[in-house]
């Protein structure tokens, strides 16, 4: 009985061309788009910073900051702007003009005397300017940092004379023997590009001898945009598929074939658990090509995760399929499962995460998210993609799932039996 | 084709009704293999069945009528144990009809056509009789026989939704006896279709009939009913209000009086005794109870009163008149 119910779905599925768009198309052309804007297709995480860099002082100092900020990573750097056929200069009203007109982020001024001032060690006199655009909040503070970092690196041993000149000028004096020491220990200047200047690089070391190590312990950075994507709108159109596909139930009592159905020797058990099973095998197929497409496209390391892929994906499918099954249950028509159903899964997505990384929310909205199905979906997909956790360490994810599943069926079950003997 | 049906019974004790050997057809229709007593059944206030008592014998055919909301839909979900009685009891060979085991003896064809649009005929079909426990080559001969019987055979592999409102009924009616039941309960069968749909339709529950299969045909098609159901069941506000032949129940209700009908070349001044007339005075009308002997005497009033016939007819009660004596002109919707 189960496999004839499970075939009525199969052929219907078979011949519904809107139906095969909206569950398997639908999913790859969404994920395609976020990995594509939000991904940076997964090969530079973090848009960098877009500056103009306005180098007034032609001093030896400022040209090694300026070629320290060009050197930056996370920065794209434009020092020259062509006007009519020719590459000009940026100056401090073309730098300021471009901030305004959106071209770049934020512009460096580097002021004429800055150099001079630097090497005389005196504490008044030009400053480095930033000019930034105040709707971004992010852009400021970070290049205020790097330009920090960069005087740092390409002049240490200026910025060591310059703290030496301020405690002379407030605490007095050094000795021969202390100026001696000084001598011996002060860095020499660093030649440009010597540090802080590639993504390989490990160990970076202060002018004062403090090191910062960093240092990737889980993931490929590249990818991981990519399977938090595929997995957000994996779990979501999951949701909206079985809950689209339950509705097959409302057609039925609609068209009356419930009601011939049950005249048959098929028990209203046999029949969600055939349309459960069905919902979970289309749920599988679902998800398997949206990830292999975004293995195929965009390089996510579908291979290397295989058995936790599947085990998470079966179990998401089993427990998406049996909450499609309650929705068409609880509903009274199509349209209000439409309704119902719109409303229910674009707040779960949203609070669960498929939307908006969870872990970038507030610790009060993380816990309320995983009130979510979605939440704990992700959370076993990101511990496969991100953390090649064991198939073990999926227990939490996977027995919140299955307890959600019988939860959903048992829900399911007792609303349909207003659909039996009356 | 009985084989067929006891082929699938389950209990340990294959239904007497279910063995043709060992009967004559005379005693075979004697049997009763559906009965219902004192069926009644309330929705709230609405009581939809009030004491319904119905017994479907072998190879019978009766025609269940009734205004809308009589109860008909109510008693034939009833029977397939789709709606539990407060009260009463209802048998299938005489095993209560609760349960799967006797269901598989009942064909149902419901008032919609529910089938699966998407899927084909053949497919339809495949998928109910597995449904109905049919497997293998049983299910292959079924599905034949069935897209035979109900002239489907050519159009099998399309899917439902590209045939017409006939070939659909067909199919409707198809789905439900591709199991080949003994009992099948019919609701509107032919609503909205075509004359050669509806002949079709009819041919197949004659030939069923043939085979010994007992239906239960609620229909509004009161002509059809006049002309198929050897036995006819009329239910009003849940309770049978009448149940026989045509003529039984033209004698319970109307009585045997026809209604003669006399159209005149000329007007009469005064109709002679005895007779009603129009308001023209070129009709007039009576109820005999003896026509052959009280006619030619009429006739001969009629023209020493002057009138000279020009057309004659004689009405038998029509179950039309029947059913509006007993459930009156007022609409029920």
């Amino acid at each position: 009985m189960i496999g004839t119910v499970l075939r009525i779905g199969w052929i219907n599925l078979k011949r519904d061309r809107a139906a095969q768009g909206l569950t398997f198309v639908l999913p790859i052309v969404f994920f395609s788009i976020f990995a594509l804007i939000l991904g940076n297709q997964g090969r530079r995480p973090t848009a960098r910073i877009r500056i103009a860099l306005a180098n007034e002082d032609d001093s030896d100092f400022s040209r090694r900051v300026s070629q320290a900020l060009q050197a930056q990573p996370a920065l794209r750097v434009r020092t020259s702007v062509k006007v009519g056929d020719r590459e000009t200069p940026i100056d401090r009203g073309r730098a300021e003009a471009m901030v305004r007109r959106g071209d770049v982020t934020a512009a460096v001024i580097l002021p004429s005397g800055l150099g001079e001032a630097v090497s005389r060690a005196e504490a008044e006199g030009p400053t480095i300017r930033l000019l930034s655009d105040a709707s971004d909040p992010i852009a400021g503070p970070v290049l205020q940092g790097l330009v920090q970092k960069a005087v740092m690196e390409a002049a240490p041993d200026l910025m060591v004379k310059r703290g030496l000149a301020q405690l002379e000028r407030y605490a007095g004096a050094l000795t021969a023997a202390q100026r001696s020491a000084i001598d011996r220990w002060r860095p020499a200047p660093a030649a440009p590009g010597a540090s802080g200047r590639g993504p390989d690089e490990r160990i970076e070391r202060s002018a004062f001898g403090i090191g910062i190590e960093s240092a990737a312990v889980f993931g490929n950075q590249a990818n991981s945009p990519i399977a938090f994507y595929a997995a957000g709108i994996g779990v979501m159109f999951l949701l909206f598929s079985c809950a689209g596909a339950g509705g097959s139930l409302l057609e039925e009592v609609e068209s009356g074939t419930l009601e011939r159905l049950l005249s048959c020797r098929l028990t209203m058990r046999g029949l969600l658990a055939g349309k459960w099973l069905f919902l979970t095998l289309m749920g599988v197929a679902q998800t398997a090509i949206m990830f292999t497409w975004g293995a195929l496209v965009f390089d996510l390391e579908l291979r290397k995760h295989i058995p936790g892929f599947l085990v998470m994906t079966v179990v998401t499918a089993g427990a998406a399929g049996a909450f499609g099954l309650t929705l068409a249950a609880a509903s009274r028509s199509r349209a209000q499962l439409s309704a119902i159903s719109t409303i229910l899964i674009l707040t779960m997505s949203a609070l669960g995460g498929s939307m908006f990384p969870r872990f970038l929310m507030g610790e009060t909205m993380q816990r309320i998210g995983l009130v979510t199905f979605n939440a704990w979906a992700l959370d076993g997909y990101l511990k496969v993609f991100w953390r090649n956790a064991a198939l073990w360490e999926l227990w939490p994810q996977l027995l919140v799932l299955a307890l959600l599943t019988a939860l959903f069926l048992g829900s399911a079950r007792l609303l349909a039996r207003r659909w039996e003997t009356i | 084709m009985l084989s067929v049906a006891a082929r699938g019974w389950t209990d340990d004790a294959t239904p007497p009704a279910l063995q043709p050997d060992s009967r004559n057809l005379e005693q075979q229709a004697s049997v009763i293999v559906l009965s219902v007593r004192g069926a009644c059944k309330a929705f709230g206030f609405v009581t939809a069945l009030h004491g319904v008592s119905v017994d479907l014998r072998q190879g019978e055919l009766i025609g269940l009528l009734g205004p809308n909301g009589a109860g008909k839909t109510t008693l034939i979900r009833a029977i397939t144990g789709r709606v539990a009685l407060d009260a009463g009891r209802i048998e299938l060979f005489g095993h209560p009809v609760a349960g799967a085991g006797p269901r598989a003896h009942l064909g149902v064809v419901p008032q919609d056509v529910a089938v699966y649009p998407l899927l084909t005929a053949r497919e339809n079909l495949e998928v109910f009789g597995r449904l109905q426990g049919l497997a293998g080559a049983d299910l292959r001969r079924q599905v034949e026989w069935a897209l035979e019987r109900s002239g489907l055979t050519d159009r099998s592999r399309e899917p439902v939704q590209n045939l017409s409102g006939g070939m659909r009924r067909r199919l409707n009616l198809a789905c439900g006896v591709v199991h080949r039941p003994p009992v099948l309960l019919l609701d509107e069968p032919t609503a909205g279709v075509d004359p050669q749909s509806r002949e079709r339709i009819y041919e197949m529950l004659a030939a069923l009939r043939a085979e010994g299969t007992s239906i239960l045909l609620a229909t509004h098609q009161l002509e059809e009913a006049e002309a198929r159901c050897e036995r006819i069941v009329i239910l009003d506000h849940g309770q049978v209000v009448a149940s026989g032949s045509l003529e039984e129940l033209v004698d319970q209700t109307l009585g045997r009086r026809r209604l003669v009908t006399i159209t005149l070349a000329e007007p009469l001044a005064e109709p002679p005794p005895g007779l009603s007339a129009d308001p023209g005075h070129l009709t007039l009308r009576t109820q005999l109870r003896d026509v052959v002997a009280e006619l030619p005497p009429l006739l001969r009033r009629v023209e020493e009163g002057g009138g000279r016939v020009q057309d004659l007819e004689v009405r038998t009660p029509s179950l039309q008149s029947v059913f509006i004596h007993l459930t009156g002109r007022e609409l029920r919707e």
